[in-house]
């Protein structure tokens, strides 16, 4: 486990979430800087969407602290923690169906990133364009397929002017032409200095940006550092492929 | 940005238009009571109640998802606050706005609770709120039970002095309410009214204020409702409890929204006009009107579960009182006219990117 560095944007302290019985988050330590980009794999289950959930605010860990920009933000809902700068995506896009996929993201333009009319216009222009969605942008999001209301979950999630983007598996199901898109569209974040936590199984597409890879299994985090690194652990290999029985 | 960037549009040339329009509506409507009967005052006076009643709901459950089916009780809380005010001493129609702002502020405790409950739990909550409340105010003596009173103190003036009066205000009510659902719809606070609709967490998740909205567009229906309310007293004059906290007020509500077009501005006022129509042609027929009612909801909501605006704006682009955004990318090669929204064009925006 790395130490907790100095210059943390964001750091979650003895995270536990359970579901009655069920412990899905088991104390988690996580901390990252503002200019890094983590990647987080795991096998299907091992509580990295509940962790994205606990960490950007849409329900509260059971225990445990959760820190942004120097505050504590445990007991902040996701509509402050959005505003503070911490944004996420969702696993299963949650579309404005009814509004068209500008609109959509207009409202975050407006009220995640606070800005005046013109500008919320310029802002969602821009992450429309950037997510290559300026042409669907009068489309009624229900209208929308699979691939393009992930590109609106990101363009949302970015016209809302995040310091810091939790994605979750935006990249699931794209072809190697649409994935290298993405992975651009991730580059050009992270020139904008904007940090990346991204939850993904589509590990050679994560490691192209990804800095530091975070792998959890059954509630916790048993690897943790750089990619390669985490990818031989002995640990990681045995989640993935199953250590036999025990 | 460059000169050529894309542009946002609000309105159209033909929502211009309709902008006049309803402005020379508004005025005619002002102006008729000198070329109507007496009867056909009341009439009107009785449409824009309607259209104030459809507006409200069409706001909150159209463009909130907020669906209730318990707002009689704004609408009775306004006639009854009326008569208790009226009775105070105060002037019988000033008793009908403060009654208003009353129900207001009496819905803002009431949002605090009924608030925190979800889509089915919320519509039926709201209804044995409305039940509740009925109870209640047959508890007031004034009231005497369901045998309810009278606004007594209208009395003082002549029939067609209240009449003009009733209906002026009745007009000035339905055109200020409605420039304030239009205003608050097509501002940003619109934008998030609808994001919560469609997906609460998702509208969390981007920095909208959800609780706050909808407690905003909860306290306004009510007020809306309450002067529909407190008008249909004063034209009305009799209070009984179980007249005005009917949940056929809701269904009213229901029907005229569904019809008009769910979620369309304009189509709440084109609902209250074909209730109203349909009510005063067959209204005499007693329970074949009912009947009627009815199965004109049933083919409704078979047939064009949008409603009649929403099929037409579906159908043919129509947008005049349009609340939503367009974006219009600047003419290029590839683009002579500036429309955009073909698929092919999307696909090959995307390789670009």
């Amino acid at each position: 486990m790395n130490a907790m560095p100095n210059g943390a944007i964001l750091s979650a302290a003895g995270i536990h979430k359970r579901f009655g019985a069920l412990v899905v988050l088991d104390d988690i330590d996580f901390a990252m800087g503002a200019d890094e980009a983590v990647g987080i794999v795991g096998p299907n289950g091992a509580g990295k969407t509940t962790l994205l959930s606990v960490l950007s605010g849409a329900y509260p860990p059971s225990a445990g602290t959760i820190a942004f920009k120097g505050g504590d933000v445990t007991a902040l809902p996701a509509t402050q923690r959005c505003r503070l700068g911490l944004v996420r995506t969702h696993q299963v896009p949650k579309p404005f169906g009814g509004m068209t996929a500008f609109e959509n993201v207009f409202v975050a333009a407006s009220h995640g990133a606070g800005l005046s009319r013109d500008e919320a216009y310029e802002e969602a222009l821009g992450s429309l364009k950037l997510c290559g969605m300026l042409g669907v942008a009068n489309r009624r999001a229900e209208t929308l397929g699979l691939l393009d209301r992930k590109r609106l979950e990101l363009a949302r999630a970015l016209a809302a002017k995040p310091t810091l983007l939790l994605l979750d598996e935006i990249g699931g199901g794209l072809t190697d032409g649409e994935a290298g898109e993405l992975v651009e569209t991730i580059r050009e974040l992270r020139r904008r200095k904007i940090g990346i936590v991204w939850i993904e199984h589509i590990v050679h597409v994560l490691l192209q940006v990804a800095e530091r890879l975070i792998c959890m299994d059954a509630g916790k985090i048993i690897a943790d550092g750089e990619p390669q690194a985490v990818m031989a652990d002995p640990q990681v290999i045995s989640a993935y492929l199953g250590g036999g029985p025990k | 940005m460059s000169a050529a960037s894309p542009t946002i549009e609000r309105g159209t040339a033909a929502s211009r238009i309709a902008g006049v329009g309803v402005l020379a509506i508004i005025l005619l409507l002002a102006v008729s009571p000198q070329f109507l009967s007496a009867g056909a005052v009341d009439r009107m006076t009785t449409l824009f109640i309607y259209v104030i009643l459809a507006a409200m709901w069409n706001a909150l459950a159209g463009f909130g998802g907020l669906v209730s089916v318990g707002q009689q009780v704004f609408f009775g809380l306004g006639a009854y606050f009326a008569i208790r005010l009226a009775n105070a001493g105060l002037n019988p129609f000033v008793s009908l706005f403060v009654s208003a702002v009353i129900v207001g502020a009496v819905s803002w405790p009431i949002s605090l609770f009924m608030l925190r409950l979800k889509n089915g739990e919320f519509a039926i909550g709201m209804w044995v709120i409305a039940a509740l409340t009925h109870l209640l105010v047959n508890l007031d003596r004034l009231i005497q039970g369901e045998t309810g009173t009278s606004l007594i103190s209208l009395n003082v003036y002549d029939a067609s002095t209240r009449r003009l009066t009733i209906y002026w205000l009745a007009l000035a009510s339905m055109t200020a309410l409605l420039a304030i659902l239009f205003g608050l719809l097509r501002g940003s606070t619109g934008a998030a009214i609808r994001a919560i609709r469609d997906n609460e967490d998702a509208a969390a998740s981007v920095g909208v204020r959800v609780t706050g909205t909808k407690r905003l567009l909860f306290v306004l229906a009510a007020f809306g409702i309450g002067v529909a309310g407190a008008l249909w007293l004063a034209t009305s004059i009799t209070f009984q409890p179980k007249t005005y906290f009917n949940v056929q007020w809701t269904a009213y509500m229901i029907f005229m929204v569904l019809v008009g077009g769910i979620g369309t501005f304009e189509g709440a006022i084109l609902g209250a006009l074909l209730f109203f129509l349909i009510e005063t042609w067959f209204g005499g027929t007693g329970v074949w009107y009912l009947i009627g009612l009815g199965a004109t909801a049933l083919v409704f909501s078979l047939l064009l579960p949008r409603g009649l605006w929403g099929t037409l704006e579906e159908r043919f682009g129509w947008r005049l009182l349009s609340v939503g955004y367009r974006v219009k990318l600047p003419p290029g090669p590839s683009n002579p006219t500036g429309e955009i929204a073909s698929p092919l064009q999307t696909t090959n925006s995307r390789e670009k990117a």
